[in-house]
């Protein structure tokens, strides 16, 4: 068999160009992906550079004392981060100690308890409520939820435990409705969806060949999950926590609305607070000094710090769990 | 045969209150959604009208809509999709596409791993030094970097998701036939994947329209009609957010028929993009 075509010049020329000019096309094509992919490294690399440069005024003037000092007084131009690294680690504290077991509860619904004609409306509208924007949150959490417990929960925790040694300092004060423990709780339901979503992922995950096992033998479903399938997603649920721990610690408006921005730490948890990411929020288009403006931006690179760290963690647990299936 | 009746009783006793748990878990979780969605409609039915269209955001006291900062939030979500989808796309190809299981490519998607989940403020800290300060005033086009900014990490992310989900023998047969990288890209993977990355743009476009806290310090706000991008420029947020704060009840209103808008919205755009991303699975 011969390719007519071959033996006519004309024609290879022909041929030769378009593979000439298919081959440029490919560099080029490559190229322009690579670029890409590199924007996205140097949009990273100008963050950290843009912190860092935008934190050397403060930095200089306030040392590494600046996140172990507690006054923040613009009018003197002295600054200091503690008081929003209190707010920020106790609020998604907070939020983490009832969004995770919460949100593993809802999780475990889905995966194995809910009927099978519920579950994808459920498992819906459970991720929707991670889609609504922060500030949907914050104008809910100022005009709905705070006056609400304020009167329904505060006032009566707050008379019942007043004369509690520890407890009456933790929950003293007056009831504002907007503080640290408001804004944890918020943040505890914009988490919500995210932990049950990796968790319900990850426990689905679980080959049903041990389910059954263990149900063969005759565990309960608790005992199932308990000790066949949390133990085999265990790495699954850690980085989702994890995952969601970030969102808390970085999370805005919800928490600028309803935390009451104050720079000193109170020993109650009802009391109002700041956290870093509010005060950046608050403050940054009223900052009239360098100095000012450079100690907010320090504080977001102390929150870039810390969200890295943890998102940093979360990934390769993810990323050696995804590993381990392929095997 | 000897039963441990107490035993068995125990671990029953057990096993329904964990059931009990977690039925009340999402019991938990759904009625939180119910709440917010009914205090939203219930509060911004109310403020919801035509004048919200037609006319600009008023001083305290007086009638007024959110014209400007609707217009504001169209243009800069429009203007940040424009330039952030093409480059998550091209990214996100090289991925998947070139670079699957390269060095250069474990560290641009760890990082983009990281940007994706990123605190938006910060990203807002960092386009402030890079087009704010250089251009010595807030305007609508730093709204829109640092909006392209969140855009691009989400549409890398579902992008290579979707282009790995092409099998590789579409990407052989291409290939055998005599097509160059580029045509089996462009025609065979880019065309499987569409539906997925479309969805990749649907869901950016839903992630920008409710981000606040980096426009305060980009775009900043605007009470009137503006069009020039140079100068600050209102949107629904940052709009929401002023108002929100402020003593004043009919801006109060104004806040909650923003946020309404919002979210109607934002769950347009993510029941659209669920419903796009399934039609591709099956």
């Amino acid at each position: 068999m011969t390719d007519i075509s071959l033996s006519q010049t004309a024609d290879l020329t022909v041929r030769a160009q378009t593979a000439r000019r298919a081959g440029a096309g490919d560099t080029r094509f490559r190229l322009t992906s690579m670029a890409a992919a590199i924007l996205v490294l140097l949009i990273f690399a100008g963050v950290i550079a843009s912190l860092i440069l935008g934190s050397m005024p403060a930095f200089k003037a306030f040392g590494f004392g600046f996140i172990t000092t507690e006054a923040w007084s613009p009018a003197r131009d002295r600054f200091g981060a503690l008081g929003p690294i209190y707010g920020t680690l106790v609020t998604s504290a907070i939020a983490m100690l009832i969004a995770l077991p919460v949100g593993i509860g809802i999780a475990i619904f889905l995966t194995e308890l809910c009927p099978r004609m519920f579950r994808r409306p459920v498992g819906i509208a459970i991720e929707l409520l991670a889609g609504i924007p922060s500030i949907i949150y914050g104008i809910w959490g100022l005009f709905v939820f705070a006056p609400w417990f304020q009167g329904a929960v505060q006032e009566p925790v707050m008379n019942a435990v007043a004369d509690v040694p520890v407890l009456g300092t933790l929950f003293g004060g007056a009831p504002y409705g907007i503080g640290i423990f408001t804004a944890g709780l918020i943040l505890s339901i914009m988490i919500l969806p995210f932990i049950a979503a990796v968790t319900r992922d990850v426990l689905e995950t679980v080959p049903s060949v041990l389910k059954e096992a263990a149900y063969g033998v005759g565990a309960t479903q608790w005992e199932v999950i308990r000790k066949v399938a949390l133990p085999f997603a265990r790495t699954g649920v850690v980085g989702g926590a994890m995952l969601a721990l970030g969102r808390a610690l970085g999370e805005t408006m919800a928490v600028t609305f309803v935390i009451g921005n104050a720079h000193r730490i109170a020993p109650s948890l009802f009391a109002p607070g700041t956290s870093i990411s509010a005060a950046i929020a608050n403050e940054f288009t009223e900052a009239t000094t360098e100095v000012y403006t450079s100690a907010l931006i320090e504080l977001g690179l102390l929150l870039f710090v810390i969200t890295f760290i943890v998102l940093a963690a979360a990934q390769l647990m993810l990323r050696s769990m995804e590993k381990g299936q392929g095997k | 045969m000897v039963v441990n009746r107490a035993l068995y009783f125990r671990r029953r006793l057990a096993n329904s209150a964990f059931i009990v748990l977690s039925f009340s878990a999402a019991l938990f979780g759904l009625a939180w959604l119910g709440f917010i969605l009914w205090a939203l409609l219930s509060n911004g039915v109310a403020a919801l009208g035509p004048h919200l269209f037609t006319e600009t955001t008023p001083p305290p006291g007086s009638q007024g809509g959110l014209s400007n900062a609707i217009f504001g939030s169209v243009v800069m979500s429009l203007g940040a999709v424009v330039i952030g989808t093409p480059i998550g796309i091209f990214a996100g190809t090289y991925l998947a596409e070139y670079a699957r299981y390269g060095k250069l490519a474990f560290v641009v998607r760890f990082v983009n791993d990281i940007l994706l989940s990123a605190p938006s403020i910060v990203l807002g800290l960092f386009v402030y030094e890079l087009v704010v300060v250089p251009m010595g005033h807030f305007s609508a086009i730093a709204g829109i970097v640092v909006l392209a900014v969140i855009v691009i990490p989400v549409v890398v992310r579902t992008t290579e998701n979707m282009l790995l989900l092409v099998p590789d023998s579409l990407r052989e047969a291409a290939s055998s036939l005599g097509a160059p990288r580029n045509f089996v890209i462009k025609l065979v993977t880019w065309k499987a994947a569409r539906a997925g990355i479309i969805t990749g743009a649907l869901l950016a476009i839903a992630r920008i329209s409710g981000e606040t806290a980096p426009i305060l310090f980009t775009a900043l706000n605007n009470n009137f009609m503006s069009t020039d991008l140079t100068k600050p420029m209102a949107s629904l947020p940052a709009v929401i957010f002023q108002y929100a704060i402020s003593p004043y009840e009919d801006w109060h209103d104004l806040a909650w028929a923003g946020a309404l808008l919002v979210t109607i919205t934002v769950l347009t755009l993510s029941i659209i993009a669920r419903i796009l991303g399934n039609q591709k699975r099956t």
